[in-house]
């Protein structure tokens, strides 16, 4: 029987860049139902994907990237994420997604709205909230971006 | 006859103008860089979009989606791509010329119009024609939630039947010196795209083909080799949520190509303007010079004769 490999090759893109490229240990990843965590040898699989954040492990480190619809091609060496939007969690600009989120709940569509108003106020709600978890994760990891992204967070509420 | 002074003012005019164009040019490089930049980077993922269309195609029955749908071309919506400012040589008069022919070649058909870019919106309206919708300023940065705006709105006039084909009239960007003018078809969805192929390069090829001196990536994971894959969701629902992505992928490519193609074309433009106005400013100089020489000898002639003239 083959052996399984150790490492899966993860690859990220959108349609406007290549963000990330790497040999990772392991990852979890936000299917439009529900996370999916991933480990080298995984069965081919396709699936949507939701809002919400990436993980992936490299030795001991562990990074944060907010993935955003799209789709993800698992193979057993490789995973590919085709997001619609992504970004690494140091990109983040945390106290834009704070405005962001503030604004969609302030904006929340009132009675009489049609479905695709909630939906619209719903979406940003969620990528808002993917951006700021994604960057709160990384914050709490550890080093100075993470002090300064909390701290930023923090004015900004 | 120009004095000297004429001709004084008129090579510092030319050498400013020659400064602007030499400036336009420099801008028009780089910003064709990132344009170029921005094709190379699209790629990958229509590519990859692309194969796992074909891949959930291949497991259906009958692949079908209203974007796939044929109907007789009776009402044809057409896109035509020009950019928002001028002064990039016959960029956008040739565009619009083939516009022009395409809509007479196809005059017994009822036709709609969207425009993107300023100049072709401007021309096309004083020529009395309206438009189904309208994007401006979309070249100088291309964004894909743009591309996802036109592909949703020409999308929505599919599938309510409002017109029954999709054509985009650009430029493609072949490279700096060459571009290709093309009328392409958008909707339907040419049934070749999603076909069980099992072999996907031969079609990519042509998605990655009009690059032509582009850089072009391996695919990664380029192997046509069909997997057997889990279906998170059920397959019909992956090809349905796919072949949009893709439309929009194609709409975001024809953007990027004509927004290369702009640049391209205000770069060349601008360089043989400012080779232009060199020669020009050659020729003043030269001619000013000679009109300084008759003036010194006529001025030598009369002291001379001057001189002559007292002392005889």
């Amino acid at each position: 029987m083959a052996t399984l490999p150790e490492k899966i090759e993860l690859q990220v893109v959108t349609p406007e860049r290549h963000i990330l490229s790497e040999d990772v240990d392991s990852l979890e990843m936000p299917g439009k139902d529900g996370y999916l965590g991933i480990l080298p040898g995984h069965a081919p699989l396709i699936t949507e994907l939701g809002v919400g954040i990436l993980t992936y492990h490299k030795g001991g480190e562990t990074r944060y990237l907010t993935v955003m619809y799209g789709f993800a091609e698992v193979l057993p060496d490789r995973v590919i994420v085709l997001a619609e939007i992504s970004e690494r969690a140091e990109e983040i600009d945390v106290a834009r997604a704070t405005a962001a989120l503030e604004r969609a709940r302030a904006d929340t569509p009132k009675a009489g709205s049609t479905e695709a108003d909630w939906d619209r106020a719903n979406a940003a709600i969620e990528r808002a909230t993917a951006r700021l978890q994604a960057a709160t994760k990384a914050g709490s990891g550890s080093g100075a971006a993470g002090a300064v992204s909390r701290t930023m967070q923090h004015q900004a509420a | 006859m120009p004095t000297l002074l004429d001709y004084r003012r008129r090579i510092r005019s030319v050498k400013s103008t020659q400064q602007i164009t030499r400036a336009m040019k420099f801008v028009a490089a780089a910003k064709l860089r990132r344009a170029q930049e921005g094709v190379f980077a699209a790629r990958p993922y229509a590519k990859e979009i692309l194969r796992v269309l074909r891949s959930a195609a291949a497991r259906m029955e009958s692949p079908a989606h209203p974007l796939l749908q044929r109907r007789p071309e009776e009402k044809i919506l057409v896109m035509v791509l020009t950019g928002d400012r001028s002064l990039c040589g016959a960029f956008n008069s040739n565009v619009l010329r083939h516009a022009m022919d395409f809509i007479r070649e196809h005059h017994t058909q009822k036709l709609e119009l969207i425009v993107v870019g300023k100049k072709g919106r401007d021309t096309l309206r004083k020529r009395g024609f309206s438009f189904v919708a309208e994007y401006l300023d979309v070249s100088a940065k291309v964004e894909f939630s743009k591309a996802k705006e036109i592909a949703a709105r020409v999308a929505e006039l599919y599938t309510s039947g409002e017109v029954d084909a999709v054509y985009a009239i650009y430029n493609e960007f072949k490279n700096v010196m060459v571009q290709n003018l093309r009328a392409e078809k958008l909707l339907p969805v040419d049934p070749e795209v999603v076909k069980k192929a099992a072999d996907g390069e031969e079609l990519l090829a042509h998605h990655a083909g009009p690059g032509g001196s582009l850089p072009t990536e391996p695919a990664p994971g380029g192997q046509g080799r069909l997997v057997d894959y889990i279906y998170e969701q059920p397959v019909e629902q992956i090809f349905n949520g796919l072949v949009p992505r893709y439309l929009e992928g194609e709409i975001f490519r024809i953007l990027l190509e004509s927004a290369a193609a702009e640049h391209a074309a205000r770069m060349t433009a601008m360089d043989s303007a400012t080779r232009n106005a060199s020669d020009l400013i050659e020729k003043l100089t030269l001619r000013m010079n000679n009109i300084r020489q008759a003036a010194i000898t006529k001025e030598l002639i009369e002291i001379v004769s001057g001189a002559a003239s007292a002392n005889s």
